[in-house]
């Protein structure tokens, strides 16, 4: 069955949409959108990471995001630049610094359309145990960090106040969510991904009433955007990254049309 | 600084600040500030806006760090924190009772208890976005409750509440003390506020705080520039 590159692109799919629900309700909650932006387009600059270290693409993607974070927290307790002047520093810095360390490596062949659009057809069996295994370790983070990060969502002092350690739960939430962008990329791409933590939170916002409802109802509606994306583009001969974010938009515009209607 | 009121000392205070000061950014925020909060006794916080009230709660706290001076606290006591505001999301859904259980898990009796200690029993579950100014801080103050805290610190809790409600406020708080034995520090920018019943009040008075000689031990005189009580 895992012969059939369809399949390992759905499976691949479905594991990430399923992670990237739950953490994707945290980014709309705290306003983390350019938090991600800027994590997702260090990974050109984990992709020259990765050649020079010659390791597995993902594992250099991921370090180079967690020192992203570990700067940016760095950044904002001593610098006194507003938080979105940081963030648009290292997000763009990165980016350019890692096109420029991967032209110094002319022999070595990158597929820079498929690590910004992604290359979910291309999903190997290895990218699935590391997109699966990383998942449900991702989704076993969540689940541990989940009073502490929701506490110090609402208000940082009362988290402190209750000993949950906000500053600490902050922190590993940025290296869940580069986590999550570094297992993302293949599948999405590096221009796409803040998209499927986003559109799915916000397309069940209205129909929540608790956060945990919102984050399972956000997993639902990432998985249907993927399957549906996908079978759309195998249809109609569209790129999948790409139709797996229009279809989710539509989800989106689904719940809003509904919306209306009962009002 | 402090003009003390029914004053026997409790032998073991819950919290015991001395000359606690913190210094941010070249200038003293706070300065020279004494305070102690017993079991059963209710302590005022007064200051006009930016005399450092804020500043010195989450110092009491500990949650930020002091520059001179110390802080005891007792050992592992429950604390309950009403903040000034909660400035919520309005893409978070979060019902009154799930807000009740957001640091720790209570049985639905236990938060039924302390919905009705502060006047909301009545209230049901519905978004905590919808609720009024008054409505949000007694319930903030109920999630503080059910806890069963030893020391409550509020936060300028009359704040975006009207002045009947602020009256009332200032009652169930006083009500709280009584029923629940706790010490309560109560930050307010607002002399007339205080009970008659206060156990001791602390004004914060915003001055210069850098004292022109080194080792120059009187603080600058109260008054100087204190600001008038607000409503």
């Amino acid at each position: 069955m895992l012969d059939d590159f369809f399949t390992r692109a759905l499976i691949a799919g479905v594991c990430l949409a399923l992670v990237t629900g739950p953490i994707g309700c945290f980014v709309v909650w705290r306003r983390l959108a350019y938090f991600g932006e800027t994590i997702a387009h260090s990974a050109l600059l984990g992709v020259a990471l990765s050649i020079l270290l010659d390791v597995y693409l993902v594992i250099g993607i991921l370090l180079c995001a967690c020192l992203v974070v570990l700067l940016m927290v760095y950044l904002e307790r001593r610098d006194t630049l507003p938080a979105d002047t940081i963030l648009g520093l290292l997000c763009h810095g990165s980016l350019a610094l890692g096109l420029v360390v991967l032209s110094f490596f002319p022999n070595v062949r990158i597929n820079l359309h498929g690590l910004l659009f992604g290359d979910i057809l291309g999903v190997s069996r290895t990218d699935l145990v590391v997109v699966s295994g990383g998942g449900v370790a991702a989704l076993g983070a969540l689940w541990w960090l989940w009073r502490p990060l929701l506490a110090a969502t609402v208000n940082v002092d009362i988290a402190a106040v209750a000993g949950l350690r906000p500053q600490r739960a902050h922190l590993v939430f940025g290296f869940l969510v580069a986590a999550v962008i570094a297992g993302a990329i293949k599948i999405v791409g590096v221009l796409l991904i803040v998209a499927l933590l986003v559109i799915p939170a916000a397309s069940v916002r209205r129909f929540a009433t608790s956060p945990e409802q919102m984050a399972i109802g956000a997993a639902a509606s990432g998985v249907a955007a993927v399957a549906g994306g996908l079978f759309a583009s195998a249809e109609l001969d569209t790129p999948s990254g790409p139709s797996i974010v229009v279809a989710a938009l539509l989800l989106f515009a689904l719940s809003r049309i509904r919306l209306s209607r009962r009002a | 600084m402090r003009n003390g009121k029914a004053g026997e000392p409790d032998p073991t205070p819950l919290i015991h600040a001395r000359d606690v000061g913190v210094h941010r950014g070249e200038r003293w925020i706070i300065r020279h500030v004494d305070l102690r909060v017993g079991r059963g006794e209710l302590v005022y916080l007064i200051g006009a806006n930016g005399a450092g009230k804020s500043t010195f709660a989450k110092a009491a706290l500990g949650l930020i760090e002091i520059s001179e001076g110390n802080i005891d606290r007792a050992p592992c006591m429950p604390v309950g924190y009403v903040p000034q505001r909660l400035a919520l999301s309005p893409t978070l859904p979060l019902g009154v009772r799930r807000l009740m259980n957001l640091t720790g898990r209570f049985a639905p009796h236990e938060i039924d208890a302390a919905l009705t200690a502060v006047g909301l029993e009545r209230l049901g579950d519905p978004p905590v976005m919808t609720l009024s100014g008054g409505e949000l801080q007694r319930l903030l103050l109920a999630r503080a409750l059910v806890h069963r805290p030893h020391l409550l610190v509020l936060d300028e809790p009359d704040q975006g509440v009207d002045l009947a409600g602020a009256n009332r406020l200032h009652r169930l708080i006083e009500q709280i003390r009584d029923d629940f034995g706790c010490g309560v520090l109560l930050i307010s920018h607002d002399l007339r506020r205080v009970m008659d019943d206060a156990h001791d009040v602390v004004v914060l008075v915003p001055h210069e705080h850098d004292e022109p000689p080194e080792g120059d031990d009187a603080p600058a005189a109260d008054g100087g520039r204190e600001g008038m009580p607000q409503s």
